[in-house]
């Protein structure tokens, strides 16, 4: 994996993958250290937790695991000075389809992600944390094993960090393979030893009752090293990186029917979809057209390249301006991608080309969710695989009219009716690619069995 | 701290209502009479919240600017509608809470979740022991659709599991709403099941190694709210809307745990728990479910009979009655035992006083039953009514203690004459010889025994199913059986039986009602003395301060 080194391109800005791929660079701590590494720790120890907080609520930094909440808001649920212990607990079980950020900064640099989350334990008090890595990266918890033993030994972990009277440790806790356990209260049952059954919310929330039933915080790989930048900065510096309220960079992860797919750091909303798939990934392959992009994992809702889309933005005289743009010009933010109906989710930009067949590319995802959902709720363990069913079904010649219909009354049965965001998950490719695509599905269905006009198969 | 009994103001379909605070929103709906259908929800176990069959809108006050509750024309806080349907199983209501428990997005929650709960699920109902009391067919007609979507293949699973020796599994009936999980964890502390596998996939079974053999096993098929869990000893045997269904209480033991007979045509299929908080919450133990098939034995004693030479034979009740009235009569008080049974009601122990009376002896006392209580429910007395054997005076303190003596005598053949109640006396170390060179051995029972071979007299008489009468539990609670089946042949209520023999010793003493014997208790025992029968609800009467001793502690 180290040896496709590949330079940034002009256009990036890299903060958090600084050093992936960086010439001359290791994954060990002198080269960390040589390079200023654990400075913005020694620093986090001159101010106070609150203080701390107070500069990552101000730097406005969203959460880059999927639902981009404010991470300062979720730290402030935790309420100082409580009777039980605090956790922290980076979710590494990057696992939504088309995302592949995290795994780079464990493999190429797992200091700074330790150096960040140093810095948010002391911020948050936790005096015990966890590293939530998925079981499918095994080669990822042998270097943050290894990190954690380098840090230990320069004192940047175990009794009285650096002399602060601060004290930390850091574990791995590896997990077995599920797709759910990147949701934290599923990540949390597991690192109990339970089935990853994502919890009921109220009242099981982490801040509240989490690992334990103990205040949790679980941070994405990502959001916990831009901690160390908004130290080093300033929340106020750092918010002025990105627009207001999608501040900061991020990394998205561009795969599919482009020319150079990668992973590339902007300031968020900085660039465009249209620059994103045309100057920076080298454009679409020879004589294609783009038909669709899924803008922030396969969850997220896919975007036509026929739509149009009206969205405000505000001028510097302070007044709004309604723009219609289309999905080339959209600025791939979290409050735009939102706006537009997507998200920017995960960061995982999946590019179509015309020679997609949206029922193919809608079986797909609709076979991973169905073999992912964990069973734990009605409407997402039946619907995932009715769906998955249905388009399977379809793709093999044996659609009927009303598939479509039933495709979509499945998925609006379960968005917004289960324990988890899964069912949305779930639900929102279907209902999306229905939305933007449904006459692709009803000539699929009407497209009689070209042989003996199977149906269905076991899943 | 808010007081205990705050109430709080919440709204349900559009009615203001008062709730005590600390209730959950399914039960206040249930307060308010609004049924919501739910699977996974069981008030006595933890909430999962995963069936989302409760599913509900709810909403909270509406906040002006001042972060105070709006109040509307009505003069009740305006509600502010969550747009996504909440579950309703697993919170606690709040003041100015919204509820709508019939709105259009709440009824089409619950048809899809019907649908969903059905795609897969094998419609085996004509085969199913649940039909009939089960909560995917009830739902359905009442929540769901009439036809189906789906023309997928269903998803296979393991069928006909023996996941104990007493309860069978259909995983691909099962919904997956984790009650058998939470029941063995929770309550029966022998956290034994599971699921495995993933989604649809996802069935119950046992873990590796291990058995659903727990004395609690069969409350999981109680509150199972489909077909996949079953009794085994119940399985295919009875259509459940045929069975006749009659409140009781289980007699193994001290507790006394509610129950309800399911009978057809004199014969008893299956025993259930019935709720009661104060003794058996909703379950009981396998054991004592379980233990009713002797009252369906061929074996039962049905006609009475008297010792002619080293034979047994049948007679009337007329000259059985007679010939026991004139073998009592024939000895003087210190040669006749009473052996009685703390298994019998207040009702005959009462009467069994009263012959002891009559005949003017000393030597009485029940047969103590004992064994290791559980922590769960399960006493240490295993007999049933030992408290009240104790206050009509059958025995003292320690149950049992005369025995010895009564034994010895019996042996010395001091005692030449022995009344047995419903307990066979090789329990109290004599042997069938021993028994046989009694001058008279008038026993009431309703299976042979080696006693009931040496009986010179033999009243056949009713088992637990068969009679009316109180027990008192353990914990000092009063309780009533009822009849569910008639007795066998020509045998009879024990209680008639005894006052019968008082009779045949004293003339009529004009009872000619059970309520009668329990007017006569009732009368002369203080704790009782406002109650009869009748009266005694169906979940008891406590008539002492429970005894925090006592072993029972669900």
């Amino acid at each position: 994996m180290a040896s496709t080194t590949r330079t940034a391109h002009p256009r990036e800005r890299r903060i958090i993958f600084k050093n992936i791929d960086r010439p001359g660079w290791t994954n060990d701590i002198d080269c960390y250290l040589q390079d200023g590494g654990y400075e913005e720790l020694k620093k986090a120890f001159t101010l106070t937790p609150p203080q701390i907080v107070n500069e990552v609520k101000v730097s406005g930094l969203r959460g880059r695991g999927g639902a981009g909440f404010p991470c300062g808001v979720k730290w402030g649920f935790i309420k100082p000075g409580g009777s039980k212990p605090v956790y922290l607990i980076c979710n590494a079980d990057e696992s939504e389809p088309g995302t592949f950020k995290d795994r780079y900064i464990i493999h190429q640099d797992p200091h700074q992600l330790l150096e960040g989350m140093i810095i948010s334990c002391y911020a948050v008090n936790a005096r015990l944390a966890y590293i939530y890595i998925r079981g499918e990266f095994p080669e990822g918890a042998i270097i943050l094993e290894r990190a954690l033993a380098e840090a230990r030994q320069h004192g940047f972990l175990g009794k009285n960090i650096l002399g602060s009277g601060f004290d930390l440790e850091i574990y791995v806790f590896r997990g077995a393979g599920a797709y759910i356990c990147g949701e934290e209260t599923g990540l949390i049952e597991s690192m109990e030893g339970k089935r990853p059954y994502p919890r009921i919310k109220p009242p099981y929330f982490p801040a509240v009752l989490g690992l334990y039933l103990c205040p949790t915080i679980v941070n994405n790989v990502e959001t916990l090293c831009n901690i160390k930048y908004i130290v080093r900065i300033g929340g106020a510096e750092y918010a002025k990186i990105g627009k207001p309220n999608n501040t900061g960079t991020r990394v998205l992860c561009v795969s599919g029917d482009v020319q150079r797919p990668g992973y590339f750091e902007f300031d968020v909303g900085g660039i465009t979809m249209g620059e994103l798939i045309y100057d920076i990934c080298g454009g679409l392959k020879p004589g294609r057209s783009l038909k669709a992009v899924i803008p922030g994992g396969s969850s997220a809702k896919v975007m036509s390249a026929k739509d149009r889309y009206k969205i405000k933005t505000k001028q510097s005289d302070g007044t709004m301006v309604e723009n219609e743009i289309g999905l080339e010009d959209v600025p791939i933010d979290f409050d735009t991608l939102a706006a537009v109906g997507s998200m920017a989710g995960s960061g995982g930009v999946i590019v179509m080309d015309d020679t997609r067949e949206m029922v193919w590319a809608l079986n797909n995802i609709n076979e991973f969710y169905a073999h992912e959902s964990c069973g734990q709720c009605t409407p997402c363990r039946e619907g995932s695989l009715w769906m998955k069913k249905i388009t399977e079904r379809m793709l093999h010649g044996g659609g009927v009219e009303q598939d479509t219909d039933t495709l979509k009354s499945v998925a609006d049965n379960i968005a917004g009716r289960t324990i988890c965001a899964f069912g949305e998950a779930c639900a929102w490719p279907t209902q999306s690619f229905l939305a933007k695509f449904r006459e692709e599905f009803v000539a699929t269905a009407d497209r009689k069995a070209n042989g003996n006009g199977s149906t269905s198969t076991n899943h | 701290m808010s007081a205990p009994n705050e109430l709080l103001n919440v709204q349900v379909d559009g009615v203001w209502h008062q709730f005590q605070k600390g209730t959950r929103v399914i039960e206040a709906c249930a307060q308010a009479g609004k049924f919501v259908p739910h699977y996974c929800y069981h008030p006595k176990l933890s909430s999962p919240g995963n069936c989302r069959m409760c599913l509900i809108e709810m909403g909270m006050p509406r906040l002006g600017p001042e972060r105070k509750p709006e109040i509307g024309a009505d003069g009740k806080p305006v509600v502010n509608w969550i747009p996504r349907p909440q579950i309703s199983c697993a919170q606690d209501i709040a003041e100015g809470m919204g509820i709508r428990t019939d709105s259009p997005m709440v009824r089409e929650c619950r048809e899809g979740v019907m649908e969903f709960l059905l795609i897969n699920h094998p419609l085996d109902c004509p085969i199913c022991d649940q039909a009939g009391e089960c909560h995917l067919q009830e739902y359905s007609v009442e929540f769901g659709t009439s036809g189906s979507r789906f023309l997928e293949e269903k998803v296979k699973k393991p069928k006909r599991v023996e996941i104990g020796p007493r309860v069978t599994l259909d995983d691909e009936r099962c919904i997956l709403c984790s009650r058998c999980i939470r029941f063995m964890k929770e309550v029966a502390h022998d956290d034994v099941l599971g699921f495995v596998s993933r989604g649809s996939h996802t069935y119950l079974t046992a873990h590796p190694g291990k058995l659903l053999d727990s004395n609690y096993s069969l409350n999981t098929v109680d509150i199972c709210p489909v077909g996949a869990l079953t009794s085994s000893d119940f399985r295919f045997k009875m259509r459940v809307w045929f069975l006749k269904e009659t409140k009781s209480i289980c007699t193994n033991c001290g507790t006394g745990c509610n129950t309800i007979i399911g009978s057809r045509q004199n014969e008893i299929y299956r025993q259930t728990p019935r709720e009661n908080d104060a003794v058996n919450s909703d379950w009981m133990c396998d054991y004592g479910r379980l233990k009713f098939h002797y009252v369906n034995s061929p074996e039962r004693l049905k006609t009475p009979q008297i010792r002619e030479g080293h034979e047994l034979v049948d007679t009337t009740w007329n000259s059985a009655l007679l010939k026991a009235g004139e073998e009592l009569k024939r000895f003087q008080k210190d040669e006749i035992a009473v052996v009685a049974s703390a298994r019998m009601t207040n009702e005959e122990l009462w009467l069994t006083k009263k012959l002891i009376d009559s005949v003017g002896t000393s030597q009485h006392d029940v047969v103590p039953r004992t064994g290791e209580a559980d922590q769960i429910l399960m006493s240490a007395d295993r007999n049933p009514n030992t408290l009240g054997a104790q206050l009509i005076g059958l025995t003292g303190e320690k149950p049992g203690s005369g025995l010895k003596e009564i034994a010895e005598k019996i042996r010395s053949g001091a005692i030449k004459a022995v009344v047995a109640l419903g307990e066979n006396l090789t329990k109290l170390g004599l042997g069938a010889d021993e028994l046989k060179k009694l001058a008279a051995l008038i026993v009431v029972d309703i299976l042979p025994n080696e006693t009931t071979r040496s009986a010179t007299v033999l009243l056949p008489s009713s088992a637990f199913s068969e009679k009316r009468g109180s027990m008192i539990n353990i914990k000092g609670r009063l309780q009533r059986l009822n009849r569910a089946t008639q007795p066998p042949g020509t045998a009879r209520d024990d209680w008639e039986i005894i006052r019968d023999l008082i009779q045949q010793l004293t003339g009529s003493n004009g009872i000619y009602l059970i309520e009668d014997v329990f007017k006569q208790i009732a009368d002369s025992i203080p704790d009782l003395n406002a109650l009869s029968l009748s009266r005694i609800s169906d979940k008891g009467v406590q008539l002492v301060e429970e005894n925090e001793e006592a072993s029972a502690t669900v």
